[in-house]
């Protein structure tokens, strides 16, 4: 049975986009900042900080979470996502390029928490409707856009993954 | 922002989970999806000495369907109900996409909202309509409390703090009945607390008599309630027009909501008549179409 005591640091170990990453941290750190401050890994955005923006939005072990209100104690031993993982050797991932060419972003503070959102959207359902789009995005807000991109960029990405799977 | 520094646990069982809960009584919080928990932390609303996190704990997060009933392990997400259908349970994949957003389905779980204990939680209303019980257990005994008993008050339950919520339990409509169910919730933007949700279920017999009836209400008073004087009127009656109106009208003045910034107590009353009418009227077209097919 795994014992933490309060006000001490304990060891995290995460796989996080592939890479095994451990740090000493306090049972009452968040996964947002355990990613962001421990493993200085900035992509991930604190936005609201109260659960309702989605822009700390990461995939633990899949599945997309807001890691604002993960505790890293719970990440412990699990796969980690976040917008950093998505850039390969080829360049920009097909979601990242289809937000830059439909202008699917203008402070880009939301932007790391959608990618992450939308990547799950797009593996379990790779060819979604607008209507579909618009769901899955619900829990990430945007104050700059109106979405109307958002979601043409996210649609506009699913399309070019299905004509050119090797790229995925 | 971060909560007061908490002692942090994880056991493995449900003997070892019941051993610590006896240990750390009312300073330990059980910790499973933490939507409704972990942000009260962080606002410090909650401050727990010891955190006792049930996620390792196998066997909470199943789904076993017999003919009797319906037993949703505690730690089942909303995401799962939200995906699987269980036909003689719709109202609760209707229920599951008003929760919050998709990202805190996919980490909020059934057991976690109930015991929570928020007045306007959707569940808490739906499965009030569906006259489900929750087990409760600890190293002492295990006890089946029926919803309507286990809501107290504003955040509060029947739980002892030596208590784990582990199952909840739905009983199966009746076998010679179709069954509907419809879920409305009046909320201002997605993921936010329900101004008022309305759960409305009923099973029809060949002819349209209703066997059996609920009707679940969130954010209208202190706990989540059951309209049970308006599900009550439908018993052994077609849904004609004039009763669905005369139940909607009951199911209006049951409850006592409080006037805030999301509404008027008229304005909610208003609604839950306006979905209780809306359910009812759904329900009978739905069993017209299916009544028809079968003919």
């Amino acid at each position: 049975m795994e014992h933490r005591n309060a006000n001490e640091s304990s060891l995290v170990t995460v796989v996080i986009n592939g890479e095994t990453r451990q740090a000493m941290t306090e049972p009452r750190t968040l996964l947002a900042y355990f990613i962001r401050e421990n493993l200085g890994m900035t992509g991930t955005h604190v936005g609201c900080d109260t659960t309702s923006c989605g822009a700390c939005t990461v995939l633990m072990d899949g599945v997309p979470v807001k890691s604002c209100t993960v505790l890293a104690v719970q990440a412990d031993h699990h796969a980690l996502m976040t917008v950093e993982g998505l850039e390969s050797i080829g360049g920009l991932h097909p979601l990242q390029q289809a937000f830059w060419d439909n202008h699917g972003l203008q402070c880009g503070f939301c932007t790391p928490g959608m990618l992450m959102t939308s990547t799950a959207l797009l593996r379990d359902h790779p060819e979604p409707t607008e209507t579909e789009v618009r769901h899955a995005i619900s829990g990430n807000l945007c104050r700059c856009t109106g979405y109307v991109n958002i979601v043409k960029a996210i649609v506009n990405a699913s399309q070019k993954m299905a004509s050119e799977p090797a790229e995925v | 922002m971060f909560p007061s520094a908490f002692s942090y646990v994880a056991p493995n069982t449900l003997d070892e989970t019941y051993e610590l809960l006896e240990q750390y009584g009312d300073d330990a919080k059980v910790l499973a999806g933490g939507q409704s928990l972990l942000p009260m932390m962080k606002l410090r609303l909650a401050a727990p000495g010891m955190l006792v996190d049930i996620g390792q704990v196998p066997h909470l997060a199943t789904q076993h369907e017999s003919p009797d009933a319906l037993r949703i392990g505690a730690l089942t997400r909303h995401a799962i109900l939200d995906s699987k259908q269980f036909d003689r349970y719709p109202l609760l994949s209707q229920t599951a996409p008003w929760i919050a957003d998709p990202l805190v389905r996919n980490r909020g779980t059934m057991g976690g909202s109930l015991a929570h204990a928020d007045p306007a939680a959707d569940w808490g209303a739906t499965l009030l309509a569906l006259k489900a019980s929750v087990q409760l257990a600890s190293h002492e005994r295990q006890r089946l409390v029926a919803l309507h008993d286990f809501f107290v008050d504003v955040y509060t339950t029947a739980l002892e703090p030596q208590e784990l919520l582990t199952e909840i339990i739905v009983p199966a409509p009746l076998a010679d009945s179709l069954v509907f169910g419809h879920y409305f919730k009046l909320e201002r933007k997605v993921g936010d607390f329900a101004v008022v949700g309305v759960a409305v279920t009923a099973s029809l017999t060949d002819d349209g008599t209703v066997s059996e009836a609920g009707i679940g209400l969130a954010a209208m008073g202190s706990i989540p309630l059951a309209a049970k004087k308006a599900a009550a009127l439908l018993i052994g009656h077609r849904l004609t027009p004039e009763l669905i109106k005369e139940v909607a009208q009951v199911a209006a003045q049951e409850g006592d909501p409080q006037s805030d910034r999301r509404g008027s107590e008229e304005y909610k009353r208003s609604m839950v008549r306006v979905y209780v009418q809306r359910g009812l009227a759904q329900i009978h077209q739905e069993w017209q179409v299916a009544n028809q097919s079968i003919a």
